[in-house]
């Protein structure tokens, strides 16, 4: 454990103690106010209509019997917003409405608003569109051979290129093939990753109002207006700069409101077709406009987890260390490109720790498909190889009659050092994370020992804490806010930072309570909200806590230190003698000496004036390799987790049964341990549900239409409910970061990682079965218990620790 | 494009309303639309998450699949319906204090269902409580932190105390 800037709990009054949330109160008494609550005079109702086609050329659109229904007060085609985005700066390749091709079905062509949903639906119907179908793409593989005789799903980006390429990466770091040569035992196998989508239960929603007139002007002097867009997004910055280039208003004119979001996970981490709707309509009618995605509509947007078609080799000596890691990775990356080129490079570049190794190549290959697009969820682009890797190395421990635990130990990265790849890894709590599921489990009595048909396994990660590059390149920093007493004694934060459900209003509220010693309930967070709230770039990537929680404290040490300064004049004694805490100003000499923190504060604005601060946070720059891409994976920090899973596998039906998950995690501090429990254990459950349950899967053209999504609501996409949730118990390791906020680190993400990995090895050690393939759902493992029972394996592993070498040649593991 | 309306009786939250609206609203549409309780949330429209759910009569519904005219002269109570003049319902205080309630959005039908089987079992075993709990999707929590909430109202409520003390 590292004891950089650790600090004694004691230290702090409210850090590391469970607390409320501000806003918790008004969550459960119905007071919180989300996006769809919201009701402007004279608010029109949107909808937008969307292609029955995977693939279509649109010929025409004729909108005129829309737009002479009554009731109807707008129509907007493509044509009218005819400017491609897209959250990567370097990939824009989405309009918000299609202009001339559709590219899945659910693809949006037109929009209405009307005075009501009803007649906004009518007058969907009204619109003719006129398509020429193409041929579609579904399969990745099949993509990848295509030869431009039929359009590819996006203009080549040069003559002799496959337009369903997004993006390829080839990263190689030491002597990949040799080291490979020379192992010991070399484990080799196929894993699929099948798709999975966030489904927060707040579907998307967003309200667009225009103000003409006004005298506002645009930079190059033609008269503008003034937009105001609410949305639940988890990126008001972002959005607030799109809305502004598409549309052609001044960002100086642009007002982004964020009410409060309905959960999110990756899935509202870009803007949408929507936001520009609402906006664009309200331009048009000059009244308010909302659109509520339907659930169906939800499933359309997507932005998931890729599915991903792995292929690892992996290599290892007799011993049991690591020598050599070489993966191939196929993409399937939908329609557009979301953040597919930083996906690509996640696939590889985040399985570097918390082992270390020798040598590393990695090459994956986004490719563009027919269907809703892939995006960011919960662990972007490293779930998947996770999931991978982590059974290879349980398939390496067994082929050496080594424990799995103990493997992992062995081939620690250790902290303040830096993985194959050059990332810098500080804080590393891993090996207390083994120890602790290791400990809670009974691993040592019950690996291998339960009775057939019963298992544990075991699986670890790590992950980013933020990255040290924004999406697009500026010097700025990553995080801002902005804070001010009053003379009541109250804080007053204004955070841009967006608040999902993870507690990051909370986290600034506890650290203003925590440096100017008031109570918590002093607090206001002031939030989402473009105008007056510093950027935020946004909740994604676990940067909030780290990024806005470091801004917090150099705002509110600001205030601190101008109320020590006042107050120690006036009891004539040193600033640094001066404490705030527990809604006192107090001496340290003689704490008897004290004042309300009230009174404190009158004396600094007295002093200086009306009190207010700002605090920024930017990352540590050139902390990374040379190479191309070498700065996507760089992170301020990394948390670590490991899980271990048990399971009861019925070998007649294939059904798991997930008994229980333990989940330790190295959150660096845990600011307020009952948040990053719920980060662990919300994690946990989402992986086990992607492990067990879930497919975004469409249906092909024997089964309906082609391309069609399979299952678009919360019925058929089946997510755990509470029978289905197995018992979850979080097991926070501390390890204190250097850079982190109190030592603090994310907790939102990286413990969503082992789940899959842990679970699938859990079925190993209950039959001996292997499931390289996503989800392990009754028909998949009753398939794969079929073979095995046909194939004679279905039994029990055995485990021989301390028999050391391997007694054969290496010897291929089979993929499927 | 004015639909047909009729005027639906009902008793929401201890008041009598009487209100005009389409005769294809569903209950949840009348109270958010009609008469400005969002507190109730529409996750799905169709059934499937619970985000809805209100207590009619004693028994949690999911609003969004109930026609209003089958609410016609009964008792609906909604989140904003739960916690007394004095007090938030012990249920609403121990969400807060346990961190059940993550983005919230799940929460409001969730205490409405909680709400419910602490009116028939005033000490449910965690079994109960998942039993109660198997129509309402939450996508934040994992539930771990829900089946803690409930315990700790259902332990307030036998002893007639409250659940938390001062915050932070
Ligand atoms: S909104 Fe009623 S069940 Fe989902
Ligand atoms: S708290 Fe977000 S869905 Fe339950």
């Amino acid at each position: 454990m590292s004891n950089n800037g650790r600090k004694i709990k004691s230290d702090w009054n409210l850090i590391g103690t469970p607390m409320r949330k501000v806003e918790g109160l008004d969550k459960s008494t119905g007071r919180a106010l989300y996006t769809d609550d919201l009701v402007f005079p004279g608010m029109l109702h949107g909808k937008i209509l969307r292609s029955p086609h995977p693939h279509a050329r649109i010929v025409s659109i004729d909108t005129s019997s829309a737009e002479a229904l009554d009731g109807v007060h707008g129509v907007v085609t493509g044509q009218d917003m005819p400017t491609t985005y897209g959250i990567i700066p370097w990939t824009p390749d989405e309009y918000p409405l299609c202009v001339d091709r559709v590219r899945y079905v659910g693809d949006g062509v037109a929009a209405v608003a009307a005075v009501d949903e009803d007649t906004a639906l009518r007058a969907l119907e009204l619109i003719e569109v006129e398509y020429e179908e193409l041929p579609a793409f579904f399969d990745p593989f099949e993509a990848l051979e295509a030869d431009g005789s039929t359009p590819y799903v996006h203009e080549p980006k040069k003559a002799d290129w496959n337009g369903n390429v997004t993006k390829k990466v080839h990263l190689e770091f030491g002597e990949v093939d040799e080291l490979m040569d020379g192992s010991d035992a070399v484990v080799e196998g196929e894993y699929f990753f099948e798709g999975s989508t966030h489904t927060a239960i707040e579907p998307h929603c967003a309200i667009g109002l225009w103000q003409a007139g006004g005298g506002f002007q645009r930079q190059d002097g033609e008269s503008s207006g003034k937009l105001t867009v609410w949305s639940a997004t988890q990126v008001p910055h972002y959005l607030h700069r799109e809305l502004a280039r598409v549309l052609e208003v001044d960002q100086a004119h642009v007002r982004v409101l964020q009410p409060l979001v309905g959960g999110a996970f990756g899935g509202k981490s870009e803007p949408f077709d929507l936001e520009f709707c609402v906006a664009k309509l309200s331009m048009i009618t000059g009244r308010p406009v909302k659109i509520l995605y339907t659930r169906e509509e939800v499933f359309y947007a997507h932005r998931g987890r890729h599915p991903f078609h792995m292929k690892y080799r992996t290599g290892a000596t007799a011993a049991g260390k690591l020598t050599s890691v070489d993966a191939e990775i196929v993409l399937d990356g939908g329609a557009y490109a979301s953040f597919g080129l930083v996906t690509t490079y996640y696939a590889g570049q985040l399985l570097c720790a918390p082992y270390e190794m020798p040598a590393y190549r990695f090459d994956s290959t986004r490719v563009y498909t027919n269907k809703p697009a892939c995006g960011p969820k919960r662990g972007h682009g490293s779930v998947q190889p996770r999931f991978a890797f982590e059974v290879q190395i349980d398939k390496l421990s067994e082929r050496l009659d080594l424990d799995p635990i103990e493997f992992r130990r062995l081939n620690f990265i250790g902290s303040n050092t830096r993985t194959i790849n050059e990332l810098r890894v500080t804080s590393n709590g891993f090996m207390e994370c083994l120890e602790s599921v290791e400990r809670e489990s009974a691993w040592k009595d019950r690996f291998r020992k339960l009775p057939f048909g019963c298992g544990l396994g075991v699986a670890g990660s790590t992950y980013i804490t933020g990255t040290n590059y924004p999406i697009y390149p500026n010097d700025m920093p990553q995080s801002g806010v902005q804070m001010q007493v009053d003379r009541s004694g109250r804080v007053a934060v204004f955070s841009g930072a967006s608040e999902i459900g993870q507690g990051c209003d909370s986290m600034v509220a506890y650290i203003a309570a925590e440096e100017l010693g008031v109570p918590l309930d002093y607090v206001r967070v002031l939030r989402g909200d473009t105008d007056f709230t510093p950027v935020d770039l946004g909740a994604y990537s676990s940067r909030v806590t780290f990024m806005v929680g470091n801004a917090a404290i150099d705002a509110a040490r600001k205030l601190r230190g101008m109320v020590q300064e006042a107050v120690a004049e006036e009891w004539d004694v040193k600033p640094g003698e001066v404490l705030l805490a527990g809604g006192l100003a107090l001496w340290a000499p003689d704490t008897e000496r004290q004042m309300h923190v009230k009174e404190a504060f009158n004396l600094a604005e007295a002093k200086f004036g009306t009190l207010g601060s700002t605090g920024s946070y930017n990352t540590p720059k050139d902390v990374h390799g040379e190479y191309r891409g070498a700065t996507i994976g760089a992170s301020p920090a990394y948390s670590f987790t490991a899980h271990v899973a048990e399971v009861e596998v019925d070998v007649e039906t294939g059904i798991v049964d997930v008994k229980k998950i333990w989940v330790a995690h190295d959150c660096g501090r845990a600011l307020n341990p009952v948040l990053v429990e719920g980060q662990m254990e919300g994690s946990a459950y989402m992986g086990f549900g992607e492990a067990l349950m879930e497919e975004q899967v469409f249906k092909d053209a024997e089964h309906g239409r082609a391309g069609l999504h399979d299952a678009p609501s919360l019925l058929d996409y089946r997510i755990p409910t509470s029978l289905d949730t197995p018992e979850l118990q979080s097991l926070i390791v501390e390890s204190i970061d250097p850079e982190g906020p109190y030592g603090a680190k994310e907790a939102g993400e990286g413990p969503l990682h082992p789940s899959i990995p842990a679970i699938a090895n859990a079925i190993y050690d209950a039959v001996g079965v292997r499931m390289d393939r996503l989800p392990f759902s009754p028909p998949n493992v009753w398939r794969a218990l079929e073979a095995a029972r046909e194939a004679d394996t279905l039994r029990k592993p055995i485990l021989n620790p301390g028999a050391g070498a391997p007694t054969s040649t290496p010897e291929l593991v089979p993929g499927d | 494009m004015s639909a047909a309306t009729e005027i639906v009786r009902l008793t929401v939250n201890g008041d009598r309303q009487e209100v005009g609206v389409p005769t294809h609203f569903t209950l949840l549409e009348t109270l958010r639309y009609a008469l400005g309780l969002t507190g109730s949330k529409q996750g799905c429209d169709k059934g499937d998450c619970g985000a809805c759910t209100v207590i009619l009569d004693g028994e949690p519904t999911l609003s969004c699949i109930t026609p209003v005219w089958e609410a016609e002269g009964r008792t609906v109570t909604t989140v904003e319906g739960l916690a007394s003049r004095e007090a938030p319902h012990p249920l609403q205080d121990a969400f807060d204090l346990n961190g059940a309630a993550q983005c919230g959005f799940c929460t409001p039908g969730i205490l409405c269902s909680a709400a419910a089987l602490l009116e028939r079992t005033g000490d449910p075993t965690r079994e109960q409580i998942k039993e109660a709990l198997a129509g309402n999707l939450c996508r934040c929590t994992g539930y771990t932190k829900i089946y803690d909430a409930v315990e700790a109202a259902a332990a307030a409520m036998q002893n007639g105390a409250s659940v938390g003390g001062a915050s932070g």
